[in-house]
């Protein structure tokens, strides 16, 4: 590997050719670290230590110890957002499944298939502004196709968005929609890589329909299976568009989420929190940070197989 | 293939499936239709209550027309533009040189390295907002599209390191050794052989970041404010202010605002696919 003993081949000095090695990765990687720790790293370390401080974001920051963290114990509002990260974590978990019921669906080879699928996937595309307007049209009391459609059937209307207890998985059910897209694209070019052979030697042996899905297939997926699974956490976790666009947190702050929470608290119009926003952002972080350490031993456990 | 091809089965059951499928796709894609159709009625079909109906007239090009000619979209879509497309590079570029870096060299803490981009990646954004809209300000970038482009580039280096290293994996590595056997300087061999190799991730990469980028809303809120630097996504919620109750000119609007990343997609669909399964899902 190393190349000392080569004839010069290049006009380098000595001692650069001789550090060669170690020296090429560090120049490639400098630009692209300095960056990542100036305005990822470092900020998360930030938020930290200025969760412990009350500032509004113009004067000089006051220390006051664990003061804010007490005070989320109490706050009503974090109560309610914290229990509707969860209904959003578990809810949207929702999303894998139906992405692979869609995606069996359309893995055929029947004329048009591949229009069918790209249009399948549209709703993962568009903006989720987009998503959430459309949703909000979508579940309107007065015109809403949603109440068209259970005033067809007799039924009474129903206001989504206005009602506390449906609120937020109104809001989800939004939010799956392109994400179940996601899911399905993921399985899609998962199931076009299904070993043939497996599948026609299994199904001599007699299995079909679930079992065979459930034996033969699905452990063959197991790639796209933990992809979705990384993007759908994530995609729960970091909710918060749809939120702002479709309620703003409404009605009564009962379709708030952490991220949302933490938004409202550190810039809103009635003074800025931002140590107690960081606080409420610690928490959000060290769920998330639960999920990222799973999911950094799983790529661990792959690298340690790989070269 | 699982399940069963359809030409296998019965004609009938084949005949439902093609069927099947586009009113599939019609139920799935409800709501953006609804959006369609409004984007082409004239205002009297809301205020007569005629939702849902046969629109009374076609007025599609003086709806659009009115978007593009009569409203701040125009500067929305531009600012779009010009924060998109910088950032897409930066971060590409980033990205082509942390992955081969950590793709080809071995070194100590390099896994380290690789797994803080990782893990950078996958944080809620909103343990950066404070810092990060406070560090914004202080350079002076608050309200500007570079303040944007600037944090973009640095987030998205992220993902995009952790989809170039492990493209660059997958190379052949005797390619890598043979020109180092030549004495190829390092910094040739990442211009000249690996560079060609990462086209398809360059432009898998190109197209995803352009659409995530494109489609922000969070950071869009919290680093600007006011038509001369919001993108389109928070600059339609103002238009949307501005025609209140207007659902024609509001789903014309969402329609222009949506539709360059589904450009992007259908002319690069299979770059695009290829990069959001992560390179991992062959």
């Amino acid at each position: 590997m190393a190349d000392t003993s080569m004839p010069h081949s290049d006009g380098a000095p000595g001692w650069i050719r001789r550090n060669r090695q170690a020296l090429a990765p560090a120049l490639f990687l400098l630009p692209g670290v300095l960056f990542f720790l100036f305005y990822v790293i470092f900020p998360i370390l930030q938020s930290f230590n200025l969760s412990f401080y009350r500032w509004d974001g113009l004067g000089d920051p006051v220390y006051v110890g664990v003061d804010n963290y007490v005070e989320l114990l109490d706050d009503r509002a974090f109560e309610v957002s914290l229990w509707n990260n969860f209904k959003w974590l578990l809810m949207y978990l929702l999303a894998i499944p139906a992405g692979l019921a869609i995606a069996l669906f359309l893995n055929q080879n029947v004329f048009g298939i591949r229009l069918y699928k790209s249009l399948f996937f549209f709703p993962f595309v568009i903006s989720q502004v987009v998503v959430g307007l459309v949703f909000s049209w979508f579940y309107d009391p007065t015109f809403g196709l949603l109440n068209q459609i259970l005033g067809f059937f007799g039924l009474g209307t129903l206001n989504v968005l206005g009602d506390p207890n449906l609120v937020t998985y109104g809001i989800i059910v939004a939010g799956l929609w392109p994400q179940t897209a996601y899911c399905m694209i993921l399985y899609l070019t998962g199931l076009n890589a299904v070993d043939p052979e497996q599948v026609e030697a299994a199904r001599l042996d007699g299995a079909k329909g679930l079992k065979m899905l459930w034996y033969v297939i699905i452990p063959q997926l197991r790639p796209a299976t933990f992809i979705a699974f990384v993007v759908t956490i994530i995609g729960a976790l970091r909710s918060f568009d749809l939120i702002s666009i479709m309620t703003n947190g409404g009605p009564f702050g009962s379709s708030r989420v952490l991220s949302f929470y933490m938004f409202e608290k550190a810039l809103s119009e009635y003074g800025f929190r931002m140590g107690y926003g960081a606080a409420i952002a610690v928490v959000l972080f060290l769920i998330m940070l639960c999920f990222i350490a799973y999911f950094l031993w799983s790529m661990y456990q792959e690298e340690k197989g790989g070269r | 293939m699982f399940p069963r091809p359809i030409e296998k089965s019965s004609p009938a059951w084949a005949a439902t499936y093609q069927a099947l499928v586009p009113m599939a796709l019609v139920l799935w894609l409800l709501p953006l239709i609804a959006v369609a159709v409004f984007s082409i009625k004239p205002d009297v079909d809301f205020t007569s209550g005629n939702y849902w109906g046969w629109p009374s007239a076609f007025k599609g090009f003086e709806n659009y027309g009115k978007v593009f000619f009569a409203s701040d979209m125009p500067r929305y879509l531009m600012n779009s533009v010009l924060i998109t497309v910088p950032t897409v590079i930066g971060a590409v570029a980033l990205s082509c040189m942390t992955g081969f870096a950590l793709g080809v060299y071995k070194f100590r803490g390099n896994l380290l390295l690789f797994f803080m981009f990782v893990a950078g990646n996958f944080v809620p954004f909103q343990i950066l907002m404070v810092p990060v809209r406070d560090l914004t300000l202080d350079m002076g970038l608050y309200n500007t599209k570079l303040g944007l482009v600037l944090f973009h580039v640095a987030f998205q280096t992220g993902f995009c390191t952790l989809f170039m290293r492990n493209f660059i994996r997958a190379l052949p590595f005797e390619l890598i050794e043979a020109a180092r056997v030549e004495g190829v300087a390092e910094w040739r061999i990442f211009w000249f052989i690996v560079l060609p190799l990462m086209k398809p991730a360059i432009a898998a990469l190109s197209v995803l970041i352009f659409t995530f980028i494109w489609n922000d809303y969070f950071w869009a809120v919290v680093l600007t404010q006011g038509a001369e630097s919001q993108p389109v996504t928070a600059g339609i919620t103002s238009f949307n202010a501005q025609y209140r109750a207007a659902y024609h000119m509001m789903s014309a609007g969402s329609i222009v605002a949506a539709l360059p990343p589904v450009a992007m997609f259908f002319l690069m669909q299979r770059h695009f696919i290829a990069g959001l399964t992560l390179g991992a899902v062959k």
